[in-house]
C-alpha cells in the first residue's frame, strides 16, 4: 500500500501522458456526434454528421466499397507473391537468387513520387487507367519489401527436420508449404496481412496520383475532398464523421491483432 | 547425374515460386524505374505525351523553379526538427514503459493507438482540431497561419501519430539487452543516468540508427500531412520537395518530364543521405 502512494506521482505523470494521446480520438468521436453550428448537427447529439457523409456525392458506401475492394485485392496479390517468393528464398537455391532479393528490398529505396509518375503513364498504356485491380498491384508492389523479407524470416525459422519430414513422407514442395509451412509461419503471415491492409486503406498519394474518376475514389480521398464541398466553407462535423469511419476498422484492427503482430515483429527482431 | 538433374530441378522449382515476386518487381519497379529515367530526359507532358529529347532543360528548369530552394530548405528544417524531437521522445516513453507491468501494458497501448491510423486521417483529424470553427481550444489560436506555427502544429501531428511507433521498435532494442549488464553496473555502483549514458545508449545504437534512418527518410519525403492540413500555405511557407514533384507533374505546368527530372534529384539526393547516415551510424558502432 505504501508502495502504491509513494509511486502516485508517477502514475498520475504517465496516466496524462497517455490521456493526451489519447485526447484527439476522443475529441474527434464525441465531436462527431455533438452539436456544432455550420454542420447537419445543430441541435442535440446525434448522427448527422454521418447522414451528411453518408449522401456526399456518391455515397459513402461506394467509397466505402472502393478502399474495400482496394484493401483486399492488396492484402490478397502481397500474400500471393510474398508466401511463395518468401518460400523460395528461404529454402531453394537458384541463379539469381540473392540478386532478386536484393532488388525487392531496393524497392525501400525509392520514393513514392519516383515511382509514381511512370506508373500513371505505364498504368494509362496498360489499359489499367482508373482501375481499382491497377492501383491495389501498385500498392502490392510497394508492400513486397516488408512482406517478402517477414515472409523469408519467418519460414527460414520453422525447423529444417519439420520441413524434411514433409518432403519424405511423400508431399511435393507445394504440400509441404501448405500443410507445414504456413500453418508455422502464422504470425508472420498475420502481420503481413494486416500491415498490407492498413497501408492500402489509408494510402493517399497513389490513388491521387493514379484515380482521376470520383466513383472509383477510396475513402481518405473522398474526406479530404469533402471538405471543399461548398464554396471554401468547410463542413468539419462530417470531416469528424470521416475520420471516424477511417479510424475504427484500424483501431479494431490493430487492438485484436495486437499480440499476433508484436510476435512477428519480436521474432522478425530477434532474428535480423 | 542424379544430383545434377537434382539440382536443376530444386533450382527451377525455386524460380518457379520466386516469379510471382518477380514479375511484380519487372513491371511495377525495374520498367517504371526505367521509364522515369527516359522521361526526364523529353518534353513529356501529362496530357500530350513525349515530345521529344529535352535533356539538360528538365533538371534546369525544375532546379529554377522559383519553389525550389525554399522547398529544399523547408523539406530539411522540417526533417530535423521532427527526428530530433520524435526520437527523443520516442526513447522517452520506451524508457517509461519498459518494465512489464499491468500499468504499463496500459500506457504502451494508448501511446501506439495512434499509430494505428493512417496519415491521411491523422492529418483530417487535426485539421479539425486547429480550424478556428471546431477547435476544442480555448480562444482563437490561428494553429496554421503564420510559417512558424504551421511547421510546429505540423511537426506536433507527426510527433502525435509515430511516437508510439518508435517508442514499439525501441523497446524491442531495449529488451535484447540482458538483465545482467545492468545488474553489472549497478553492483559497480554505477548510477541511473550512469547506466543510461554508457550502457543503454551504446548498446541500444543499432536500434535507433534503424528509427534514425526511418524517420529521417520519411520526412524527407513528406506529403500527406501537408497536402491535407496547410496545403503548402500560408504563401507557400510550407511546400516540400515531393509537393513540388506532385505540382508540377498534376497541378499547374502539367509537366511530367520537369516533374520527372526533379523526382530523380530527390532519389539521388535520398540514396546520398541514406548512403552518410549508414556510414556514420555504423561507424560510431565498430569503435
Amino acid at each position: 500500500m505504501t508502495r502504491f502512494f509513494s509511486r502516485t506521482p508517477q502514475f498520475v505523470l504517465t496516466g496524462g501522458l497517455a490521456l493526451i494521446f489519447l485526447f484527439p480520438l476522443v475529441w474527434a468521436t464525441l465531436a462527431s456526434v455533438a452539436p456544432q453550428a455550420g454542420t447537419r448537427q445543430t441541435d442535440g447529439w446525434g448522427f448527422g454528421n454521418y447522414v451528411t457523409l453518408a449522401h456526399y456525392q456518391a455515397g459513402i458506401a461506394q467509397y466505402l466499397g472502393n478502399s474495400l475492394a482496394i484493401s483486399l485485392m492488396t492484402v490478397l496479390f502481397t500474400l500471393l507473391a510474398s508466401v511463395t517468393g518468401g518460400y523460395a528464398f528461404a529454402i531453394f537455391r537458384f541463379p539469381g537468387r540473392d540478386a532478386l532479393f536484393l532488388l525487392v528490398l531496393a524497392i525501400l529505396m525509392v520514393p513514392y513520387a519516383t515511382l509514381l509518375i511512370p506508373l500513371y503513364v505505364l498504368l494509362n498504356s496498360l489499359g489499367l487507367q482508373n482501375s481499382l485491380v491497377g492501383l491495389a498491384l501498385v500498392l502490392s508492389m510497394f508492400q513486397l519489401p516488408f512482406a517478402t523479407f517477414m515472409m523469408r524470416i519467418s519460414f527460414e525459422a520453422v525447423p529444417a527436420e519439420l520441413r524434411e519430414a514433409a518432403l519424405i513422407d511423400g508431399c511435393g514442395s507445394f504440400r509441404a508449404l501448405q500443410r507445414v509451412l504456413i500453418p508455422a509461419a502464422k504470425p508472420g503471415l498475420i502481420t503481413v496481412g494486416l500491415f498490407a491492409f492498413l497501408a492500402a486503406w489509408n494510402d493517399f498519394i497513389t490513388p491521387l496520383v493514379l484515380i482521376s474518376d470520383t466513383g472509383k475514389l477510396p475513402l481518405p480521398l473522398a474526406v479530404a475532398n469533402l471538405r471543399g464541398q461548398v464554396m471554401g466553407i468547410v463542413d468539419y462535423g462530417a470531416t469528424e464523421a470521416g475520420v471516424v469511419v477511417l479510424a475504427l476498422p484500424c483501431i479494431v484492427l490493430f487492438l485484436a491483432l495486437q499480440r499476433h503482430y508484436v510476435r512477428g515483429f519480436m521474432s522478425g527482431a530477434l532474428k535480423g | 547425374m542424379t544430383g545434377r538433374s537434382l539440382f536443376t530441378r530444386r533450382s527451377l522449382t525455386g524460380w518457379a515460386y520466386a516469379t510471382p515476386t518477380a514479375l511484380f518487381v519487372l513491371l511495377f519497379f525495374i520498367v517504371p524505374i526505367g521509364l522515369v529515367g527516359r522521361m526526364s530526359v523529353s518534353d513529356w507532358g501529362l496530357f500530350a505525351g513525349n515530345r521529344g529529347w529535352n535533356a539538360p532543360e528538365n533538371f534546369a528548369d525544375a532546379v529554377d523553379d522559383r519553389l525550389f530552394w525554399p522547398a529544399v530548405g523547408f523539406t530539411v528544417k522540417y526533417t530535423l526538427l521532427t527526428t530530433v524531437i520524435l526520437l527523443g521522445l520516442a526513447l522517452g516513453l520506451a524508457l517509461l514503459v519498459q518494465e512489464s507491468t499491468r500499468w504499463n501494458g496500459l500506457l504502451r497501448t494508448s501511446f501506439l493507438v495512434p499509430s494505428a491510423l493512417g496519415l491521411a486521417s491523422a492529418s483530417l483529424l487535426f485539421y479539425a482540431l486547429y480550424s478556428p470553427q471546431a477547435s476544442p481550444f480555448p480562444g482563437q489560436i490561428a494553429f496554421l497561419g503564420t510559417p512558424w506555427s504551421a511547421l510546429w502544429s505540423t511537426v506536433a501531428l507527426i510527433v502525435w501519430r509515430f511516437a508510439g511507433f518508435y517508442m514499439l521498435l525501441l523497446l524491442v532494442g531495449l529488451q535484447s539487452i540482458p538483465g545482467d549488464v545492468y545488474e553489472a553496473a549497478r553492483l559497480d555502483g554505477s548510477g541511473r543516468w550512469q547506466t543510461f549514458r554508457h550502457i543503454t545508449l551504446p548498446l541500444l545504437r543499432p536500434s535507433l540508427a534503424l528509427c534514425t534512418i526511418l524517420c529521417v527518410t520519411g520526412s524527407l519525403l513528406a506529403f500527406d500531412q501537408f497536402y491535407i492540413l496547410t496545403k503548402g500555405g500560408p504563401d507557400n511557407s510550407t511546400v516540400t520537395i515531393v509537393q513540388l514533384v506532385y505540382n508540377m507533374a498534376f497541378q499547374g505546368s502539367n509537366d511530367l518530364g520537369r516533374a520527372a527530372a526533379l523526382s530523380i534529384l530527390v532519389l539521388a539526393a535520398l540514396l546520398v543521405v541514406n548512403i552518410l547516415q549508414f556510414r556514420t551510424l555504423r561507424g560510431r558502432e565498430d569503435r
